[in-house]
């Protein structure tokens, strides 16, 4: 939890990642451009889904309904090589406040899935932000190490894994 | 001598990125198990299951510790470069995501400009 390395994030691109503590994982990133366009990003579905799912991905979005207000809730789909059944990701926005943060809930795992913070802070024409999964407990954020899943996308990232391996990044 | 540089999360990572061997490295989370346990465990032959091992003890992931007939398998360095290597890759799969936001972003900009600032909510 280091707030005063966000300033020097401000200007780069690069992603971080860590853990915090036994229930958190949080990852960074800032974005060349004013919060109210990164938030209407994640805010209209089909912008959305443009980028959740790059087209460069091995696995295609075959559905996404979000209605990103406060109480509403969001399903996608996804169509994965070597599976019949598509996969289907949904949950509820817990609390939508626009262009500073998003709240959802991930419920495909039937409530062990982790709660998803994004929050939006702008800084010199760049937005920063921050995702935070927060585990119902360590225990849940243990397994999903353990599964080797990410957020519950374990198919998903099983197609995703030949991919990312050749972009080196 | 355990190493905790990129190389030795890419070997971590690329171990792990077969869902035998991450099955294998969860079932020495919950206790120690030989390779003819693995192998039953996982319906195959010992010669399938000794390969897998040998990629995660290449890795780092699993120690292996030979008594009289049976080689005993156990988790590596505390199961903590499994932990980085399914950190580093769930980064790269939101640094993919966001690659493609940057672009969104940059067509909004660009919209905003051509429409004097007009992007309704």
């Amino acid at each position: 939890m280091d707030e005063r390395r966000a300033p020097e994030a401000a200007g780069t691109r690069q992603t971080t990642t860590e853990r915090r503590g036994d229930r958190e994982l949080v990852v960074t990133r800032s974005f060349d451009g004013p919060a109210r366009l990164v938030f209407l990003a994640w805010s209209r579905p089909e912008l959305l889904r443009r980028w959740w799912v790059p087209e460069s991905f091995p696995v295609k979005l075959l559905s996404c309904e979000a209605d990103v207000r406060t109480g509403g809730t969001y399903r996608l789909e996804f169509g994965v090589p070597g599976r019949d059944e598509p996969l289907a990701f949904f949950g509820r926005y817990i609390e939508v406040v626009p262009p500073t943060r998003i709240v959802w809930s991930n419920d495909e795992d039937g409530g062990g899935g982790p709660v998803t913070t994004v929050t939006f802070e702008e800084r010199d024409g760049w937005t920063h932000i921050v995702l935070t999964d927060r585990y119902p407990s360590g225990a849940a954020l243990e397994e999903a190490i353990a599964s080797g899943s990410v957020s519950g996308y374990a198919e998903q990232f099983e197609a995703l894994e030949a991919l990312l391996g050749t972009l080196g990044e | 001598m355990v190493q905790y540089q990129q190389t030795s999360v890419d070997r971590s990572f690329a171990a792990l990125s077969d869902a035998t061997r991450r099955g294998v490295v969860e079932q020495l989370g919950r206790g120690d198990a030989s390779i003819s346990e693995l192998a039953g465990k996982f319906g195959m032959t010992l010669t399938g299951m000794k390969k897998h091992v040998g990629v995660l003890e290449q890795a780092g992931l699993v120690i292996t510790v030979k008594a009289g007939r049976v080689r005993t398998c156990r988790l590596g360095s505390s199961g903590l470069e499994a932990e980085a290597a399914w950190i580093e890759s769930y980064r790269r799969l939101w640094a993919a995501r966001f690659g493609a936001l940057d672009q969104i972003v940059e067509e909004l900009k660009h919209e905003e400009q051509t429409n004097g600032r007009k992007t309704s909510p």
